[in-house]
């Protein structure tokens, strides 16, 4: 079966702290609910955390480290799943079961099979 | 001989005057059995080999090699037959080259090897509602979908379905090429809706149903006025829908305007292929079983939604009023003057406004008309607005300022068969 990344753009907040402990709850009830589909994933720290990596001049050229995500946008990546399912639609209806669907977006991407 | 087998083998002509009078070359009625039974073919090889590209190519192939072959031998008796049998042919054989496909490939080949050559015709309708429902995902961008639906379910061309659609042929290369793609590297799925998905589905379906059905009736790029196999394409899956969806009054009132539109058909076009305006239309020439289904079917429509009321079944309470006049002069522009006020209402555009411009002309004169069309914004670069402008500047006596807007609209390439009529009255181009 297919499978696909379905990647969490929400705020941009720690998922540790307590204040989103009620998003976090729900964020186990998609885990339960998916779990026959969920394949892996994970919630990432702020996007504060964040470093950006480039090495310029080609393969084994200097290390570039900048502070802060790729692209600095109003949602932020914020974790991601492994999602195996039958078909996209499965994919949607299993995306739109994460919170970040209501609270930001999610995007669902097929993953390519490396043979 | 091959012109005559055509004209047998199109089943769906009886009433046509066009196919069968008009002379055809023997490269031409292949080309047009061809395109007849495209689509069907098409449905049917795409769920077995789960491609749409290798499905495509196949039927390309078969194609073309009837196209080497029937204008010499003739069209066979069974031209569709045939087709499927050489493209099952042709998708086997690029299966087994094609050494990357293994392991599910082989159904594939057992279907296309073991399945009758001409399935029934319920597996044929589910084949191209999945089709249907497949080209008009909603993964997939608008623009994509409609460019799909034209070319798969159409059976044009890349390049009619880039003139039809107005972008560089390159671009709807491209396009198509991303379209398909994404259908198979994402997997969207090749099957009906369930019943809970159908509401949010069905709207893009309807659009990319009358898109087709305008590209066969208006025929944008053509010589000929009408492309009578994109129209019965069109209708026949509006009656595929409606069967489907009994209850939807936007099917209903879809499948009535398409209806009530093709009852025309005959009249629409004289013996030289010219478009006869409504006004001038031998209306002894318009199918009234059409007439009677489409009138049955806006009533079912305006009964289900009374409180939303649906733009299809405006359209076609529209074209109703026409259809059921005795004559051009007992039409009720009142009554048509008052679907377009709905109609605006719940789906302003221009091109509604300037129909109820035309009907505005009808019931209060040229005068009264030309304000109307004058107020109407963004019409700038649509041919048939210009086209009005003249005709009504020309029934003024305002004639310099009627010559130049004629040039407008020719310039905006009003369709050949239509330009003649640039100065005559607009209400009768429906």
């Amino acid at each position: 079966m297919p499978e696909y990344v379905a990647i969490v753009y929400s705020k941009d907040v720690d998922w540790s702290h307590p204040d989103n402990a009620a998003e976090m709850a729900e964020y186990g009830a998609f885990n339960e609910a998916a779990a026959a589909v969920i394949r892996g994933g994970a919630a990432l720290y702020p996007t504060a955390t964040a470093t950006t990596v480039r090495v310029s001049g080609g393969k084994g050229g200097d290390i570039l480290s900048t502070d802060g995500p790729y692209a600095e946008t109003k949602e932020a990546l914020t974790g991601f799943f492994i999602l195996e399912c039958a078909d996209l639609d499965e994919a949607i209806a299993t995306a739109a079961l994460i919170p970040a669907a209501w609270n930001g977006a999610v995007e669902v991407r097929p993953v390519l099979p490396i043979m | 001989m091959a012109q005559l087998k055509f004209a047998l083998s199109c089943q769906s002509c009886e009433d046509s005057s066009l196919t069968t009078e008009e002379p055809v070359s023997p490269a031409q009625a292949a080309e047009r059995a061809i395109r007849a039974d495209y689509s069907r073919i098409l449905a049917t090889l795409i769920r077995m080999t789960r491609d749409v590209d290798l499905a495509q190519d196949a039927l390309q192939e078969a194609a073309v090699r009837a196209l080497q072959t029937w204008p010499r031998d003739g069209v066979p008796d069974e031209p569709r037959a045939w087709l499927t049998v050489v493209a099952r042919r042709c998708a086997v054989d690029r299966i087994r080259r094609d050494k990357a496909r293994e392991g599910k490939e082989a159904e594939s080949v057992w279907l296309l090897e073991h399945e009758p050559p001409e399935p029934e015709a319920s597996v044929v309708r589910d084949d191209l509602l999945r089709l249907v429902f497949t080209c008009c995902h909603p993964s997939l961008s608008l623009d994509a979908q409609v460019a799909l639906s034209l070319r798969t379910l159409g059976g044009l061309s890349t390049g009619e379905v880039a003139r039809a659609l107005m972008v560089p042929e390159a671009t709807m290369a491209k396009r198509l090429t991303r379209a398909k793609q994404k259908i198979q590297q994402a997997h969207i799925p090749y099957r009906v809706p369930s019943d809970a998905e159908l509401p949010g589905r069905l709207p893009a379906v309807l659009s990319t149903v009358y898109l087709i059905f305008n590209e066969g009736y208006a025929a944008a790029n053509g010589e000929d006025a009408m492309r009578a196999n994109l129209v019965d394409e069109s209708i026949r899956l509006g009656r595929l829908l409606h069967r489907l969806m009994p209850d939807e009054a936007s099917i209903s009132g879809l499948l009535s305007l398409m209806l009530l539109q093709d009852s025309r058909r005959a009249a629409r076009v004289d013996r030289d292929g010219a478009v006869v305006l409504l006004a001038d239309q031998d209306r002894g020439l318009w199918r009234e079983d059409l007439i009677r289904e489409g009138v049955e079917l806006v009533g079912e429509a305006l009964r289900r939604t009374p409180e939303v009321p649906d733009p299809y079944a405006m359209q076609a309470a529209i074209a109703a009023c026409h259809a059921i006049a005795a004559d051009y002069a007992s039409t009720d522009w009142d009554a048509i003057i008052s679907w377009y006020d709905v109609l605006l209402r719940i789906q302003d555009s221009p091109t509604a406004r300037l129909g109820r411009a035309g009907a505005i002309t009808e019931r209060d004169g040229p005068q009264a008309g030309l304000v109307e069309v004058d107020a109407i914004a963004g019409l700038d670069g649509y041919p048939w607005w210009h086209a009005s402008r003249a005709e009504l500047l020309m029934r003024l006596g305002r004639l310099d300022e009627a010559q130049a807007a004629s040039q407008q609209a020719l310039s905006l390439g009003l369709n050949q068969a239509h330009a003649r009529f640039v100065g005559r009255p607009r209400a009768a181009s429906a």
